[in-house]
């Protein structure tokens, strides 16, 4: 065997095992992997412990596939009814978590001194809960079946939702040229998801069985085929492969979604775990010393925007006072697409990647533990359960 | 607000009586995960059934001091809940019905003991008229063990049966007026 593939090898083994490693000791510790794996990237990265620059071609490829598998696993998620019923029940909430949860994130960039790209995407990146993490977390507080949760899975699924209008966005503003080419994009994109999300809705279950078949080898290569070449077709037009793959999630139903999600979920391990890392390797690590204030207090404020709009959010559906916290602490978590989205921006500014690293770092740990004590929190803050009486008007149950 | 809404009201008639017990199930949607549907106990303490999407149904107690909290959750896998919906004194077609509830809206099927005085009592379908005189149907017939799944016009309402009544809120009100009251 020759020396480059073997180094290859090599290499990769070596990455693979440290991401093994990593997520073993986050399992151990009860945390959610994403904060190890940057951080395990951030070491290997410029000036970190090893080398690993014949491997970085495949990682830098696979860290695209990861992205593209993570909107296609939430995509099958959700059916296009739901997305549809729950955007126009609950619009009121998804603004009030935008507003909140945005806002401080598009200020504290503006303030740096930064482009308004760079601050609209720390604003983005301030925003957007992690469905992953916060799924994750519900199961193991075996909080799936409490009163709270409907409420923290329909603002995850706006902010899911938000994510398809605001990626197009992005992109048209970041690849528009002039101010009218960048409106034909933006607009152009929203028309395509519009359409895409209609046909879905419409026609979805059609699509979907014609992607069924009886072996799972077929029916995995199938999904993740047309997954990739819609991305790359998506892409091509500027609406950011990421929502091309989450379209085709949303399309997908049914039999052929639920038997996908089985399929796809450990090569999505495998590719996400890889994408973090090797977003870590993109971050310089001299700069997070310079960032970490920033990106301190930005966790502080939007640890507190968070929890409102839990609170708010629940409080509106009758909740009593310790549901709404844990409600506020289960969206503190930020993690996947908040990477996602700062990804977009590394190339215009350095400081986005190291302030978006040490943000979700943070707050990837943060929002598991401060959920986790949610109880005590709502306790603490006038000493009492605090429930409201009975007879109190709120529904039944 | 949540989607959620009061699916049906399981009225039951005590023959006797004529005493309408109703209990309120609350539906609501989790997005991604499937259904939780909530009630409130007469005793007081609620319980809620999770019905995922994968056909897992989780069953919940809810924390008497936190109605909001799940204090036990069980795990049921899809034939599990079906079991226990049976030992609980569900049946097969209460589940096939509420389907079709989840389908339509502004729908509404209620289940209608048939009294022994009722006005309906010994008609069959086809003259009592029913969907003529309130709006709402008879989808099924229900008599001891055995069920009459599509009744047709010579099928009787006899005192004792049960009957599906299919139709807006207000004419299965009607209906159910009709077939428990006394002549």
């Amino acid at each position: 065997m020759d020396t480059a593939s073997s180094t290859l090898l090599l290499e990769l083994g070596v990455v693979v095992l440290a991401l093994a490693i990593v997520a073993r000791l986050a399992r151990r510790v009860g945390l959610p992997a994403i904060p190890f794996y940057l951080l395990a990237g951030l070491a290997f990265g410029q000036g970190g412990i090893a080398d690993v620059g014949a491997a970085e071609q495949f990682i830098e490829v696979g860290a695209e596939i990861g992205v593209i598998l993570m909107l296609l696993m939430l995509g099958l998620e959700y059916s296009a009814e739901e997305l549809v019923t729950n955007l126009r029940r609950s619009v009121g909430a998804g603004v009030v978590d935008m507003v909140l949860n945005f806002v401080p994130g598009l200020a504290a960039g503006l303030l740096l001194g930064w482009d308004l790209l760079p601050s609209v995407l720390l604003g983005g990146v301030t925003y957007i809960s992690s469905s992953g993490v916060v799924a994750k977390l519900l199961a193991d507080l075996d909080r799936v079946g409490n009163r709270e949760t409907p409420v923290v899975l329909t603002l995850l699924v706006i902010e899911d939702l938000a994510m398809a209008a605001y990626l197009p966005i992005v992109g048209g503003i970041l690849f528009g040229g002039s101010p009218a080419k960048t409106v034909v994009t933006v607009v152009g994109a929203m028309v395509v998801v519009a359409a895409v999300l209609g046909m879905a809705l419409r026609w979805g279950d059609r699509v979907s069985s014609l992607a069924l078949s009886g072996s799972s080898e077929v029916l995995m290569l199938t999904l993740l085929g047309v997954t990739l070449v819609v991305a790359g077709l998506a892409e091509r037009i500027q609406l950011s492969a990421a929502v091309g793959a989450f379209l085709v999630g949303i399309a997908l139903s049914g039999e052929v979604a639920s038997l996908g999600r089985g399929l796809l979920l450990p090569l999505r391990n495998l590719f996400a775990a890889v994408f973090f890392m090797f977003f870590g390797l993109s971050v310089d690590p001299t700069l997070i010393p310079e960032v970490a204030l920033v990106a301190g207090s930005l966790a502080l404020v939007t640890t507190v925007t968070k929890v409102a709009t839990g609170w708010w959010a629940a409080g509106r559906e009758g909740i009593g006072k310790r549901g709404r916290m844990r409600a506020g602490t289960a969206l503190v978590a930020r993690g996947e697409f908040s990477i996602v989205i700062a990804t977009l921006g590394v190339q215009r500014e350095a400081d986005l990647g190291a302030l978006a690293a040490a943000y979700v770092i943070s707050l990837a740990v943060i929002g598991p533990l401060l959920s986790r004590f949610a109880d005590s929190l709502a306790t603490l803050t006038d000493g009492r359960a605090g429930y409201p009486r009975a007879g109190h008007s709120r529904p039944s149950v | 607000m949540l989607a959620s809404r009061v699916v049906s009201w399981w009225k039951m008639v005590t023959a006797d009586e004529g005493d309408w017990d109703m209990v309120d199930v609350i539906e609501t949607p989790m997005p991604g995960v499937g259904v939780r549907y909530g009630m409130t106990a007469r005793s007081g303490r609620a319980l809620g059934v999770v019905s995922h999407h994968t056909g897992r149904r989780d069953l919940i107690v809810y924390d008497a001091a936190d109605p909001d909290a799940a204090l036990v959750a069980v795990e049921l896998t899809e034939d599990e809940g079906k079991a226990l919906g049976e030992l609980l004194g569900g049946s097969r077609i209460v589940e096939q019905i509420q389907d079709l509830v989840h389908q339509v809206e502004g729908l509404m099927i209620d289940w209608v003991r048939v009294g022994e005085d009722a006005e309906l009592a010994h008609e069959t379908l086809g003259n009592a008229a029913v969907r003529t005189k309130t709006g709402a149907s008879v989808v099924a017939l229900v008599r001891g063990d055995e069920a009459i799944p599509a009744p047709g016009p010579d099928d009787q309402l006899l005192p004792g049966d049960t009957a599906v009544v299919v139709g807006t809120p207000h004419a299965v009100r009607a209906l159910a007026q009709l077939l428990h009251s006394e002549r």
